[in-house]
């Protein structure tokens, strides 16, 4: 039976990598770095991916990793949902890193499970893990690629590209080096996760997965990808009810606290039980795919479509129960919105994945 | 009220069109001219740019000065004193007040905002805290207000203030006309979630307001408030709009455009709220029918609430059905915009934005309280702060 509590151990590591992500990503620190020259903070990447050893976690030791598991992956993704920190992890240690390691790479997935190099798995961010192998991209018999691949995350600041590609003899994923590629970085919806467009032109390329494993391996990728992204709107959505109880606390109106007000303490109590069921379906998203069991794309796609509503929900309530400071600019409550708004789109919206879901437990459509 | 008709009115434009052609007259002296000949407001008193005619009878004139392709006077850039300022000076003020003020108001050469809202003030305005203590013939103001839209191109300020800490939050309010030119009045941009700064904190440092420029009497400010804030809920009322007029045909059109976005939930989603924008319109529809019939019903809290719960759910929609696009936004860039516009920006500034709907003038909460108890007549929650003085209210 699976597991869906947290082990000492991840409640160990929960509480380092808070510290860490109080100390230096704290709201005004995010903030600031969204209007920077450098939104990403890649000191703290260096912290977490190389000194904590968090980017290769569910990597085994033998290739550079720490012979963890997604189940503290996730837990790691909880704690950056909770502070919007702005570290390339889910494209680097999450989508690309699984990409490699389902590929059967080891020449590269040391360099990232270490820390030393970022990644980004070339796909659009929206692209659902049922979507079948993503076009757009055309090897020749040289390995050289050529196309375009719109809306990748994390690509700005990536070393390497992991690019499914359409190859001589069926589909392949190949490895480019970020000079052979064209990045133009676009205006995101969320402010705190970077993406850009990647162009190809006749790119040098090395090939990591051929026809028999590449489709397996994008596949692979896009179902961590979306199942451990349901424990980062998990923690977001904590976020969110924290903050916002500890707002209706404290913020008088007609002479009382506002929290008070039956109406919205019932609404808090609402998002309390949708969090609660959130949670379940994320740890048993993260306890499948770290087992490999065959219930991975029902685990994922039940957690995917339940925690990006929870999380969109969560964030829609801060804003309006913050009331004015929840529109500005200075308060937190923004960034949180945006993150929930584009994680619901990434990887697959909920709607996608109850439609996945259909083929998977035999309800087909009328 | 005058037995001006229709057609007295048709002639009255005609005589104002025929002295002063639109093609050859300067826009600010046809403006004036219009002013003065009572077709302002027809319903206004003579002399105040009205006729004291019936006011069913403004469409009259607008109909026919757009025909003549006369100007406007910009009425969404001047909104608050239109729809706010001047009728509560024109309940309240002296005869020198209207005089003074009506005029430029009208023709939008002096902008007006509204200094109500402050950052412990939101949805329970009156427990608002800016000061004002008198000094001879003058009083001076200290506080903060929030909220404030075009408070920087604004000339004029109608003012909530507390002069009388000392009884209960709804008594010791007294009203002012603030010129947002004075010694002591600092206005600073608000940056909101959009990138935008829409609306202004102003600070009131000191600010000595002559007695002249107060509207009603010393205390009873909440008295005038309320004469304001009923004029806000029916501007924001708004005007008849078409079938898929607004967000939901932009949404409509995007999914004719584009069959590629199509899903089977996606397109339950949009009929869905499809029939609830038609339904919202036509629930508006009727609510201007039974303010022309003079028999203004409850529904106007229903519809904003309505209206805020529409466009959100349309607009989070929209970015869904945006793929690949719904990841990205337009520009963040600080922009200090006179007006909200909705359309003519992207689909995630069109959600961020609209999350403001459901807070701006009357929260969904505070207006779900409203049909509760004033409309349904359920009983109030138990009020605690209304027997107390304001300055022992917790905060």
């Amino acid at each position: 039976m699976s597991d869906l509590l947290y082990s000492e151990v991840e409640e160990d590591l929960r509480a380092s990598v808070r510290d860490l992500l109080a100390d230096q990503a704290g709201f005004s620190a995010v903030l600031a770095r969204t209007e920077s020259a450098e939104p990403y903070d890649l000191k703290l990447w260096r912290t977490l991916a190389a000194d904590l050893g968090l980017a290769g976690l569910a990597v085994p030791e033998s290739l550079g990793g720490q012979g963890a598991s997604y189940r503290e992956v996730a837990v790691v993704l909880e704690e950056l949902g909770r502070s919007v920190a702005p570290v390339p992890f889910l494209g680097s240690a999450v989508l690309a890193t699984a990409a490699l390691q389902a590929a059967g790479d080891e020449e590269l997935l040391p360099r990232l499970a270490g820390g030393e190099l970022i990644g980004a798995l070339a796909v659009p961010l929206t692209l659902a893990p049922d979507a079948g192998f993503p076009g757009g991209v055309e090897a020749n018999t040289e390995g050289a690629l050529s196309g375009t691949i719109r809306t990748v995350a994390d690509a700005p600041v990536a070393d390497v590209l992991i690019v499914p590609a359409a190859g001589p003899d069926g589909p392949g994923l190949y490895a480019v080096e970020k000079t052979a590629a064209t990045i133009t970085e676009v205006v995101s919806l969320d402010l705190t996760r970077r993406l850009a467009d990647v162009t190809l032109d006749n790119a040098s390329s090395r090939l990591l997965a051929g026809p028999d494993r590449a489709a397996a391996a994008v596949r692979r990728a896009l179902l961590a990808g979306a199942g451990l992204l349901a424990s980062e709107q998990v923690g977001l959505a904590q976020w969110c009810l924290d903050e916002t109880v500890a707002y209706l606390k404290q913020r008088y109106q007609f002479g009382r606290p506002v929290g008070s007000f039956q109406a919205l303490k019932h609404r808090l109590a609402d998002l309390y039980l949708e969090i609660v069921s959130a949670r379940a379906t994320a740890r048993y998203a993260a306890d499948a795919l770290a087992n490999d069991i065959e219930d991975v794309p029902v685990a994922v796609a039940v957690a995917a479509s339940t925690c990006s509503a929870v999380a969109l929900h969560a964030a829609e309530e801060t804003v309006q129960l913050h009331g004015g400071i929840g529109m500005t600019w200075e308060h937190p409550a923004h960034l949180y919105l945006k993150r929930a708004k584009s994680d619901e789109l990434a990887l697959g919206t909920p709607g996608r994945h109850r439609a996945a879901l259909a083929g998977l437990v035999n309800l087909p459509p009328a | 009220m005058s037995t001006l008709t229709a057609d007295d009115l048709r002639a009255r434009v005609a005589d104002l069109l025929a002295a002063h052609p639109p093609q050859s007259t300067d826009r600010l002296e046809f403006l004036r001219a219009r002013f003065d000949a009572g077709l302002a407001w027809v319903h206004y008193p003579q002399g105040l740019g009205g006729l004291d005619a019936p006011r069913e009878l403004q469409n009259v004139v607008e109909a026919e000065l757009a025909e003549a392709g006369a100007p406007d006077n910009n009425p969404r850039r001047i909104g608050i004193g239109l729809g706010m300022a001047a009728p509560t000076i024109l309940r309240f003020g002296t005869d020198e007040q209207k005089k003074r003020y009506l005029r430029p108001l009208w023709t939008g050469e002096e902008v007006w905002c509204q200094l109500f809202s402050e950052p412990g003030a939101g949805s329970d305005l009156a427990a608002l805290g800016t000061r004002a203590v008198r000094d001879g013939d003058e009083w001076v103001v200290t506080g903060q207000k929030v909220w404030t839209s075009v408070a920087h191109i604004a000339r004029f300020a109608i003012l909530v203030t507390r002069t009388d800490p000392d009884v209960p939050k709804h008594q010791g309010m007294t009203y002012f006309i603030c010129d947002m030119t004075d010694p002591g009045v600092e206005v600073r941009p608000l940056r909101q979630l959009t990138g935008e700064a829409e609306f202004n904190e102003v600070f009131l440092s000191g600010v000595r307001i002559p007695d002249a420029n107060r509207l009603g009497a010393v205390g009873e400010g909440w008295k005038v408030a309320q004469t304001t804030l009923m004029n806000e809920r029916v501007a924001i009322g708004g005007n008849a709009i078409p079938r898929e007029g607004g967000l939901i045909g932009m949404v409509a059109r995007t999914w004719r455009d584009r069959p590629e976005l199509r899903t089977p939930e996606l397109h339950d989603r949009l009929l869905k709220l499809w029939v609830q924008a038609e339904a919202a319109r036509l629930a508006g529809q009727r609510l201007r029918q039974q303010l022309a019939v003079g028999a203004p019903g409850p529904e106007g809290s229903a519809m904003k609430l309505a209206f805020a719960n529409l466009q959100q759910a349309l607009t989070g929609l929209e970015i869904e059905l945006s793929g690949e696009d719904g990841l990205r936004y337009d520009d963040w860039t600080l922009r200090r915009p006179e007006k909200v516009d909705m359309l003519g920006r992207g689909p995630g500034y069109r959600y961020l934005r609209a999350k403001g709907n459901s807070i701006e003038g009357g929260t969904s909460e505070v207006l779900r309280n409203i049909i509760s108890e004033r409309v349904l007549g359920l009983p109030s929650e138990p009020r605690v702060d209304k027997d107390v003085a304001w300055k022992d209210l917790p905060r």
